[in-house]
């Protein structure tokens, strides 16, 4: 349901994503590992239609990217980095808002409204504004936004950054429980995250794909933040 | 159309959802008030109409507009909202529009709330309505082309500051373009061409020509192009750097 083909990203001089090529079925939970500034954000930017790439292509269910971006983009469910929102709104509103930008009306929205209010557990906060709400719920209003329209494909760019543990287990928790009939990209440096939730794990560093395969046939080298630091920092290894 | 109707509707309702709408209508209103009856010797002309007031919209919108259009495209940059929006299923020309009606309804509400001088007009005297009404039409659309104005520069910034001077100062320019300082200077070496185009390009002038009852087309076509101008480059700008 994704496709990514020598996706390319240059900045001037500097190559941020160096011709990036996977591919994410249905039912899969991609796990974008790799260090800070690796090219992890810019890849999704570009996979969600924020930013044109330089070179290659990327496909959301079929649709390009660039070519065709309305069908695209209302296949795809998105968690920006930092999960930005309209900070003076409540949630209730901003997801209303977002439900209607969605195409979404009537009991159909009011019954996605309340679904994903529930799995993320808003209610407490629904009429509160969002620049009040600590860094957990912020994040989980991004969350709730991003799969309002149940999307069959959802980049959620690091989507437990800030939240404490039984947070981020809820989360993780939800992620798995979509899993099913989606196709999701997450970013993420917490390494026992991919281990958690993830059947699949590309690692990244300076803009090219270093890793390929399972979190098992990662795991199988050895503890986690050592492979890491193994293949991030040294040479290329081969993809499982 | 439906998007850029949502997208307004949220701006508009975000306009209200802090103080900034309350303090700016509330400055808005007390400065055109105060103005117009310390200032411009209303009460002393002894004539029932409104023309001082309105004399004075190109000069108060050179403040008053750049705050409204600032925020516009600057902080949907600043805070990262603007990568939310662009990977909505809406396009660029949808969000352009949506945001600027919003701005542009917004100082349509303002513009409405000073009734109380049409009131204070009829009251005192028995002016002339149809011109009253045409010069709210006029400053409503010079309100519309100066806040495209100001969109368009918002969106090449995300600093407000720097969109709050930029659009202060290219206001300035097109208003002061078209007083007699200017034109005067100008016809000194300029030939008649440029001087009357220089002239044709002022907020004064169309303001005026609309102030004086008579909505001319060519004055609507001045403001409907400018709007239709300005909001053809945000959408341009937007699209070259969204990210940065």
């Amino acid at each position: 349901m994704i496709e990514i083909q020598n996706l390319t990203k240059e900045f001037g001089p500097l190559r941020v994503v160096d011709s990036i090529t996977f591919t994410v079925k249905k039912g899969e939970v991609l796990g974008f590992l790799g260090p800070n500034g690796a090219g992890k954000s810019t890849t999704m930017k570009m996979l969600t239609g924020f930013l044109a790439p330089t070179a290659g292509k990327a496909r959301i269910c079929g649709h390009d990217i660039e070519s065709e971006p309305m069908q695209a983009k209302r296949k795809l469910g998105y968690l920006p980095e930092g999960a930005p929102a309209y900070t003076d709104m409540t949630p209730a509103a901003y997801l209303d808002f977002i439900a209607d930008i969605r195409g979404l009306s009537g009991a159909t929205k009011a019954a996605r409204i309340a679904a994903v209010v529930k799995q993320v557990h808003l209610d407490q906060v629904l009429h509160q504004p969002i620049e009040t709400l600590s860094k957990g719920f912020k994040r989980r209003v991004g969350l709730a936004q991003a799969i309002i329209h149940d999307p069959e494909v959802l980049v959620l760019d690091e989507p437990t950054d800030g939240l404490d543990p039984n947070q981020k287990f809820e989360v993780r928790q939800l992620i798995r429980s979509m899993a099913k009939d989606k196709a999701i990209v997450l970013s993420t440096h917490i390494l026992e995250e991919v281990e958690a939730v993830c059947t699949r794990a590309i690692i990244i560093a300076k803009g090219k794909v270093l890793f390929d395969g399972t979190p098992e046939a990662l795991s199988a080298r050895g503890p986690l933040d050592e492979v890491f630091r193994k293949i991030t920092t040294g040479d290329r290894v081969a993809a499982s | 159309m439906r998007n850029t109707w949502i997208l307004a509707k949220r701006e508009l309702s975000g306009y209200f959802a802090t103080p900034v709408a309350y303090v700016f209508l509330f400055f808005y209103l007390a400065l055109m008030g105060f103005l117009t009856f310390y200032v411009t010797g209303y009460y002393e002309r002894g004539v029932a109409d409104l023309q001082p007031f309105f004399a004075l919209h190109p000069w108060l919108y050179l403040f008053l507009i750049p705050a409204i259009s600032m925020r516009l495209w600057a902080e949907e940059r600043k805070s990262g909202t603007i990568e939310l929006l662009m990977t909505l299923p809406i396009s660029l020309g949808e969000a352009v529009m949506g945001k600027f009606l919003a701005a542009w309804l917004f100082s349509g509400i303002a513009l409405l709330l000073t009734f109380p001088m049409w009131m204070t007009v009829n009251f005192l005297g028995a002016p002339d309505n149809g011109v009253i009404l045409a010069s709210y039409i006029g400053s409503f659309l010079l309100a519309g082309g100066y806040l495209a104005l100001g969109s368009f520069l918002s969106a090449i910034t995300k600093n407000q500051v720097i969109a709050f001077v930029l659009t202060f100062v290219v206001g300035l320019l097109l208003v002061l373009s078209g007083t007699p300082l200017v034109l005067e200077f100008a016809r000194q070496f300029a030939p008649d061409v440029i001087v009357d185009s220089l002239r044709s390009f002022s907020f004064l002038t169309h303001m005026n020509a609309i102030g004086s009852g008579v909505i001319e087309v060519r004055s609507v076509a001045f403001f409907a192009s400018l709007i239709a101008a300005c909001l053809a480059a945000c959408v341009v700008t937007l699209d070259l750097k969204k990210a940065s």
